[in-house]
């Protein structure tokens, strides 16, 4: 009896992962797909509304973005919505915008220079620290081997 | 059609996301770091760019267009300046969503306290 149950965990164990891994992998291709969606009818509204460039509306389009997760964070309802759709919001920028605000507010009760100051950057900092560091080096081999 | 372009790209980008985080022990703090490494490897050979040309935002939304944004203002900068423009150009194109996360961030700390 113990044996059957212990094999029977094990076929529960083995089916049960994959298929919340499909449909994490389906809510995160999703969610991520319309947040790029939103991106391109944001840039396209502010290029025509502002009447600037492509270029221009679409720092405009990533500040909306950040603002909006910013808020959302603040106001408690990111996290949630983070913990369902995974990386369809940690992926784009909005992802960026929910760490930092997320990490700001935990800390903010250890002082503003020990807690909010030094904390701040505690998760978005690795992807500042290795963006520019890469960007660095692939620069620098662009600019030795095929001259910027 | 630039929409469905946009959908498929960033979804996809968010789907490998998800694969590696299900799939491996590696957090979501490594994937992100892993991709701006990945935007910021792509753009060396300008593979990059000709996707933002193909499907627009849903290339700049996910994190992988700020290694993009970075290498290719330090690259910009290089052009004139020589090697010591890598190091001035670096933040070029992405000070306004840093600077944007960065103020929100402080305004919103101030005013909003951690739930539970």
């Amino acid at each position: 009896m113990i044996m059957e149950k212990k094999q029977y965990k094990k076929i529960v164990d083995k089916h049960k992962p994959t298929e919340t891994r499909a449909q994490n992998a389906f809510i995160a291709f999703v969610t991520g797909g319309i947040v790029g969606v939103i991106g391109q009818l944001m840039t396209e509204f502010y290029a025509s509304f502002f009447e600037i460039s492509t270029k221009d509306a679409s720092t405009f389009m990533l500040v909306t973005l950040i603002f909006i997760a910013s808020l959302l964070t603040a106001l408690g309802f990111f996290d949630k919505w983070v913990t369902f759709c995974k990386c369809g919001l940690i992926i784009p920028i909005t992802g960026f915008a929910h760490s930092m605000t997320s990490a700001g507010i935990e800390y903010k009760k250890e002082g503003p220079i020990y807690g909010l100051g030094s904390n701040i950057f505690k998760l978005a900092g690795s992807v500042i620290l290795y963006g520019v560091v890469s960007a660095w080096f692939f620069g620098l081999l662009r600019l030795i081997i095929m001259g910027g | 059609m630039i929409y469905v372009y946009s959908f498929l790209f960033c979804g996809f980008v968010c789907l490998i996301g998800q694969i590696i985080l299900d799939n491996t022990k590696l957090t979501a703090g490594h994937i992100t770091s892993i991709f701006v490494v990945t935007g910021s490897f792509l753009d060396t050979f300008s593979i990059y760019d000709k996707i933002i040309n193909y499907v627009g935002a849903g290339a700049l939304v996910p994190i992988t267009s700020f290694g993009h944004s970075l290498i290719h203002g330090a690259l910009a900068k290089a052009s004139d300046m020589g090697i010591m423009g890598l190091l001035m150009g670096m933040f070029d194109l992405t000070a306004s969503g840093i600077t944007a996360a960065i103020i929100f961030t402080f305004i919103f700390s101030l005013f909003f306290q951690a739930k539970n």
